[in-house]
Order: C-alpha cells, then sequence, then structure tokens
C-alpha cells in the first residue's frame, strides 16, 4: 500500500512565499498532501495557499508556531497519515531536500529525521547571539539525548506514525524544535540528523528578535531541565 | 543590619516558593511562559535574605531605616509586576475566548443551514 504522506507548512503572514513553497513541494512530490496551517494571518496567507492548491487550516487566533506546527500533526493523525514533514511557510526549507529526510523514514531506521544545516556542507550564516544559541542548546541537548545533535533550532523536519501520534498529543510551546527533540528522546523515539541546506528567508523576518532571545534562552533552558524531571509515558506499542 | 532570624525565615520562605513553582512546572499545572516572572520574584527574594550587607546597602540607598522593609518593598513591587503582567495575560485570554465564541456560533449557524434542508429556503 502507497504510504500516505502530508507536508505540513505552519505559516503566519507569509504572503511572499507560501504560495510557492506550496508548489515546490508539489513539484517535488505530487503523492504529497499539504496542509498550510495559518497562524491567524492578518494578510492574504490562507488564500494564496488554497489557490496554489493546499488545503487551508485557518487558526482563529495566533497560537505561536508550537500550536500551529501541533494542529498540522493533529490533521495527519485525525487523517490516518503515514509520514509527515514540517516545512516553513517562510520558504527558508528547501522542499527539494525532502526526499532527503523521507529516507530514514521510509526505509524504517529512524521515527523522526531532522535537517541539519550543520552537517556536511555549512553555509548557514545567522547572526552571532543567534549561533551562540544554536551551539549552547547544540551541547545541552547532546548531553541530555546522548547523542550528537548539531541543529537543535531546525524545524525542518519529517516522522513517522510514531512521531505524528506523539506530537498530537504534546508539542511544546512558544520555541518548541528543541524541547520537541528531547520529548521525542523520552519517548524513546529514533532520532536522525539529516544533511540539508537551508535558504535565505524568501520574505517576512524572522520572528526571534533580540530581546525575545534572552526570553528564549531562559525559557527554553528552563523547559529542558523540568523536562529531565517529567515521567513520560512510553510510546504506543506499533510495529514499524 | 536585618535581625539574623528575619533573614532565615525570608530566605526559608523564598526557597519553599521556589520549590513550589518547580514543583508546578514540573507536573505541568504551570507553564514555562508564566513561571519566570515568578522565578525571578523568589530568586531576587532569595538573595537579598541571605546578602545581608546588599539589603543594607538598598535601604540606605532608598532612604528606609529599617532593611527588612526594603525587602518587603522590593517583593511587594516584584508581586506587582507579576499581576500586572496577568492582566495583560488576562485581557489576551479574554480577547481569544471572545474570538472562539464568535467563531464557534458561525459554525453552527454554517452547519444547521447545510444540514437543514428546509432552513434553506428562507435565505435570498
Amino acid at each position: 500500500m502507497a504510504v500516505r504522506r502530508l507536508a505540513i507548512v505552519p505559516a503566519y503572514n507569509e504572503v511572499g512565499s507560501v504560495a510557492s513553497v506550496v508548489r515546490e513541494i508539489h513539484a517535488v512530490d505530487a503523492e504529497f498532501q499539504i496542509v498550510v496551517v495559518d497562524d491567524g494571518s492578518t494578510d492574504e496567507t490562507a488564500r494564496l495557499a488554497a489557490e496554489a492548491g493546499a488545503r487551508v487550516i485557518r487558526l482563529p487566533f495566533n497560537l505561536g508556531i508550537g500550536g500551529a506546527v501541533q494542529t498540522g500533526y493533529q490533521y495527519a493523525l485525525e487523517h490516518g497519515f503515514d509520514l509527515a514533514v514540517q516545512v516553513d511557510g517562510d520558504g527558508q526549507h528547501d522542499p527539494g531536500e525532502i526526499d532527503a529526510l523521507l529516507e530514514p523514514i521510509l526505509d524504517g531506521s529512524a521515527d523522526m529525521a531532522v535537517g541539519s544545516r550543520f552537517i556536511g556542507d555549512r553555509h548557514y550564516r545567522g547572526t552571532l547571539s543567534r549561533r551562540i544559541g544554536i551551539r549552547i542548546f547544540a551541547a545541552l541537548v547532546s548531553l541530555i539525548v546522548r547523542q550528537r545533535v548539531t541543529d537543535t533550532t531546525s524545524g525542518f523536519r519529517a516522522v513517522n506514525r510514531l512521531g505524528i501520534r506523539l506530537f498530537a498529543a504534546d508539542y511544546p510551546h512558544d520555541y518548541p524544535e528543541v524541547e520537541a527533540t528531547v520529548l521525542v528522546f523520552r519517548h524513546r523515539l529514533r532520532m536522525v540528523e539529516v544533511p540539508v541546506r537551508m535558504r535565505e528567508r524568501a520574505s517576512g523576518s524572522s520572528s526571534i528578535t533580540f530581546a525575545r532571545s534572552i526570553y528564549y534562552m531562559f525559557k527554553v533552558t528552563l523547559a529542558l531541565f523540568m523536562g529531565l524531571f517529567r515521567r513520560y509515558p512510553t510510546p504506543p506499542e506499533e510495529v514499524h | 543590619m536585618t535581625p539574623f532570624r528575619v533573614s532565615v525565615v525570608a530566605a526559608a520562605a523564598a526557597l519553599i516558593l521556589l520549590a513550589i513553582i518547580l514543583e508546578l512546572i514540573r507536573s505541568r499545572r504551570l507553564q514555562e511562559r508564566y513561571a519566570i516572572l515568578w522565578l525571578v520574584t523568589g530568586s531576587v527574594m532569595f538573595v537579598l535574605a541571605i546578602w545581608r550587607g546588599g539589603l543594607a546597602k538598598i535601604a540606605d540607598l532608598a532612604g528606609i531605616a529599617y532593611p527588612p522593609s526594603a525587602l518587603f518593598v522590593l517583593v511587594s513591587l516584584f508581586i506587582l509586576a507579576v499581576l500586572l503582567h496577568y492582566s495583560t495575560v488576562i485581557s489576551g485570554l479574554s480577547d481569544q475566548s471572545k474570538i472562539l465564541a464568535q467563531r464557534l456560533a458561525l459554525l453552527e449557524r454554517e452547519l444547521e443551514e447545510s444540514s437543514g434542508g428546509e432552513r434553506r429556503e428562507a435565505d435570498p
């Protein structure tokens, strides 16, 4: 039986890029169903996404990236998808890399594959504070999950049904990627990083400003340490 | 100088507060984003309870004769900040619940219109 694939595209005021992201995903793999989660945009994001051929879920107000993405996973769970890949609506994730991301999921060697900017070809340039933050969290998370993780802030990821089920039930708020990595580990799902190239944002600006990055560091660190003391349920038994 | 017993009691109270906050986060009854201001409050309270010289200096700067009063004032300010923060959070929540109620009502109406055939005739 064919593997049912869903692309989850969170988008908040991304008129400049969401339509091309949708078209590019379709161009890469026509089998993909695409759901754009419009996180309370005040512009034409939803209309443009629908015109480009995506199904659009419009959230009644802005939930933040965590809540938006989780809505996509809930959609995936309810509609029985076997695999979901997350692609940002701002265009920084290159749909051309989706195939590489799917490989470990399709051959059953991992439950979650994360696209990393830092393995292999190092092309990424961000602001200094951003790069330092990424480094610190990479070290911290690697320590916690006892596996080398290079790109903890990457939202370019693919999961199988175990991952879909986990994220539909439990997904962190605010800046979710770092915590989600630890969550996956605590539920004993297998994670692998795949080298990908990311692009400059096609439009809009990063949601993380300098003042926010202080809050971000503090909040995520707190959440990481709290996560260590939580008892998570073991993952549901399922044949891979 | 702050009486020693006051310092001990204040430090103990701060530690208990911090422990309660952390346990609430761990058991998921308190989200990290709403806990941060509380954690800062508890930490400031603890530091000033322990660091008696610092508290005396702050009291002196503010013209407060009795240092424990300075601790009291500072902690009160932080609690004010927490309350103000909560007021903004509540405002956001009430906006959101209004939007949810409106969306739900509109959806229900739409559902009625699409399922009940006879009601459709009322539409132009």
